[in-house]
């Protein structure tokens, strides 16, 4: 390492806030090790379905959400367990549902690629690709209207730049100054294929031709997100305008678990870790004199915890299958 | 005071779309043209001068975004009333309806609701042609999570569309273009349950089971099997999902016949539901084989000529009450 090199580093080091950063690392390293029981317990047979991991993406999860407020709403994906845990949903809860358990959030029916927390703003995660954004254009209208003061964020990945109703919702959210985030999480590919391949156009241009506010940030440097994301949202409380937020970013696991990926390049593969958010978050707070490896082992205690929790959890009964599906009030007439 | 007067329709589904913003302030109406405009039916004619821009909203032509932002608004406070423009046109808000409307309750672990309204003009009669005139209600009501309602009359175009509004489900209301003119009396005091069916016109020797537009027209035909000596019960479901089992089977108790009458396409329709259920459970009731008065399996056709033989008419239900007393 050269002495100039390393001049440079500790003044990145300096400029930072050391308790910011441990926030963000914390969720970083939540979502990991989370994802990282995941693939164990998916291999073992554990978790029912399908389940999409955002391993290598934590830092745009943990960025984003760090500049919410509470009447912030959102609405994700399919690969969507980062943003939902960076919004703060309950580690224990979150295993059960994606483990298909009656004390899940959503009491085993939606999983992994429905999970959702309304009590946090989290509209769910979605199984559509692409339909999560004009559900949380619909949020953000609603927050405007009832003046909450709210944002509502939208994630998506690359792949959705294909669907219609991003060109629709970009359209909507521009005519009325809604203030909803667009967060996508650009990661070159779309299902089983690279982006490149699917879509013709830049989500740059595409938010200039509606005047949308665009940026672009470097998805694995969580402090970059956390900074954009807070410029973008005062933006958007200030009632300017819809705003997009492209992160790029890198997926290091298949489209869904137990893909082998053999579509990918194995040079690819090789290098996916020399970008990971959290190597580069560690670094920076161990030269700071930050115990990650403290911050680690609780959280994988934690998580630990929450897969015993889990496990040990009942399964959902049949008889109470056909629940929810109407609610249930006995009032259903014209006048109160 | 006597609350009724008489009104078009349209202008009591206007009435019901105020009155529930007047009481409401969640109540938002969004959708093509029906701001500044009206709607193309002018169903929402004079809401903007009342309630402002802020809730009444011309959107851009994108039934799919418009229809998911429902959704979205719902689940974040508002009661979103959308207007589709024609029935035909929810063929591009099928995901928001089908994958998140109808399912979010449901999959979040019944963690709040989605009390949003999609209202929407199916039927025939005004040679509007194959993409303008269908009835795809039969699409909506097979989706466990969707409410599905029609009105046959302005009492009900009125009281029915404010049960939706106040309904914390997804409801689909179903109005008829050919109907809009139609006027009747409205009571704005008169509350109706969605799920239950009315008793249009009672009779002993068969049961006319309809809904919306072919209500009228079975009226028109029991009257005319009246002359005959036939007094044909005419049941208006007024709700398609939930449905009046407990009503169709009661009325069957007393006429032992039955026929199923709606302007949509036979094959697979409202109709097979409720012929199967009268088979199912009462079977027994039966003294002939239930019948069915619907469309053909074609799509509905322009010219008039081609139209006229594609609907629903009062001889058709005559024949098939004839054939059920023969």
């Amino acid at each position: 390492m050269s002495v100039d090199k390393k001049k440079a580093e500790n003044s990145a080091a300096a400029s930072f806030d050391v308790e910011a950063l441990s926030a963000l690392y914390r969720t970083m390293s939540l979502i990991r090790h989370v994802e990282t029981a995941l693939t164990r317990l998916f291999a073992n047979g554990e978790v029912p379905g399908f389940i999409h991991l955002s391993i290598g993406q934590e830092g745009v999860a943990a960025g984003v959400a760090s500049a919410l407020l509470k009447q912030d709403s959102l609405a994700t994906t399919h690969r969507g367990h980062g943003h939902v845990l960076a919004r703060g949903m309950d580690v224990t809860g979150f295993m059960k549902e994606i483990m298909g358990r009656e004390g899940g959030l959503c009491k085993g029916r939606g999983g992994s690629m429905h999970v959702a927390d309304l009590s946090l703003g989290i509209l769910g995660a979605n199984g559509i690709v692409g339909a999560g954004i004009p559900i949380a254009l619909g949020s953000a209208m609603a927050h405007k209207a009832r003046k909450t003061g709210g944002v509502a964020v939208a994630f998506f990945g690359d792949g959705a730049m294909a669907e219609g109703v991003l060109h629709e919702t970009l359209n909507m959210a521009s005519l009325w100054k809604t203030p909803l985030l667009l967060v996508c999480e650009n990661n070159g590919w779309s299902e089983f294929s690279p982006t490149s391949r699917q879509f013709a156009a830049k989500l740059e241009k595409l938010a200039e031709a509606f005047s949308v506010t665009y940026a672009q940030v470097d998805g694995n440097d969580v402090q970059a997100v956390a900074e954009a994301t807070r410029i973008a949202t005062d933006q958007l409380r200030a009632g300017k305008g819809p705003y997009v937020l492209e992160c790029s970013t890198t997926r290091v696991r298949g489209h869904f678990e137990g893909d082998a990926q053999k579509y990918r390049d194995a040079g690819e593969l090789e290098s996916v870790h020399e970008h990971d958010p959290l190597t580069a978050a560690r670094k920076l707070l161990q030269e700071a004199g930050v115990d990650t490896a403290a911050i680690d082992q609780a959280i994988h205690a934690e998580v630990e915890a929450a897969t015993e929790a889990a496990r040990a959890d009942a399964l959902p009964r049949p008889e109470d299958a056909i629940r929810d599906v109407y609610t249930q009030t006995g009032k259903q007439e014209a006048r109160a | 005071m006597n609350g009724t007067t008489e009104m078009r329709y349209v202008n009591a589904v206007t009435k019901a779309l105020a009155d529930s913003m007047a009481e409401d302030a969640s109540v938002i109406v969004m959708g093509e043209d029906v701001a500044h405009a009206g709607g193309s039916f002018k169903a929402t004619r004079g809401l903007l001068e009342q309630f402002g821009e802020e809730r009444v909203i011309d959107t851009p032509i994108s039934e799919s975004s418009i229809t998911s932002a429902a959704v979205g608004a719902a689940l974040t406070g508002l009661k979103p009333v959308v207007e589709i423009m024609f029935m035909d046109f929810i063929t591009l808000s099928m995901d928001a309806l089908v994958n998140q409307a109808a399912k979010a309750r449901y999959m979040f672990g019944g963690q709040g609701s989605v009390p949003m309204v999609l209202r929407t003009p199916h039927g025939g009669g005004l040679s509007a042609g194959p993409q303008h005139s269908q009835c795809l209600e039969a699409w909506l009501a097979h989706v466990p999570g969707l409410k599905v309602v029609c009105p046959s009359n302005p009492q009900d175009a009125y009281s029915l569309l404010r049960a939706a509004i106040a309904d914390p489900d997804p409801v689909m209301f179903i109005e008829h273009k050919a109907m809009y003119a139609q006027k009747g009396q409205v009571d704005t005091a008169q509350t109706v349950r969605i799920g239950e069916a009315r008793i249009a016109r009672e009779g002993r020797d068969v049961t006319l089971v309809t809904y919306g537009a072919t209500v009228g027209i079975c009226l028109k035909a029991a009257e005319e099997l009246a002359t005959e000596g036939v007094e044909a019960e005419v049941l208006d479901l007024r709700s398609i999902q939930p449905w009046d089992k407990a009503a169709v089977l009661e009325s069957l108790s007393r006429t032992h016949r039955a026929v199923v009458v709606h302007e949509a396409v036979q094959a697979f329709g409202v109709g097979a539901e409720i012929v199967a259920t009268i088979a199912d459970e009462g079977f027994d009731e039966l003294d002939a084989p239930v019948l069915r008065v619907a469309a053909p399996f074609m799509p509905a056709p322009f010219a008039s000529s081609l139209e006229k033989g594609y609907v629903v008419t009062a001889d058709r239900v005559k024949d098939a009450v004839r054939k059920t007393l023969a």
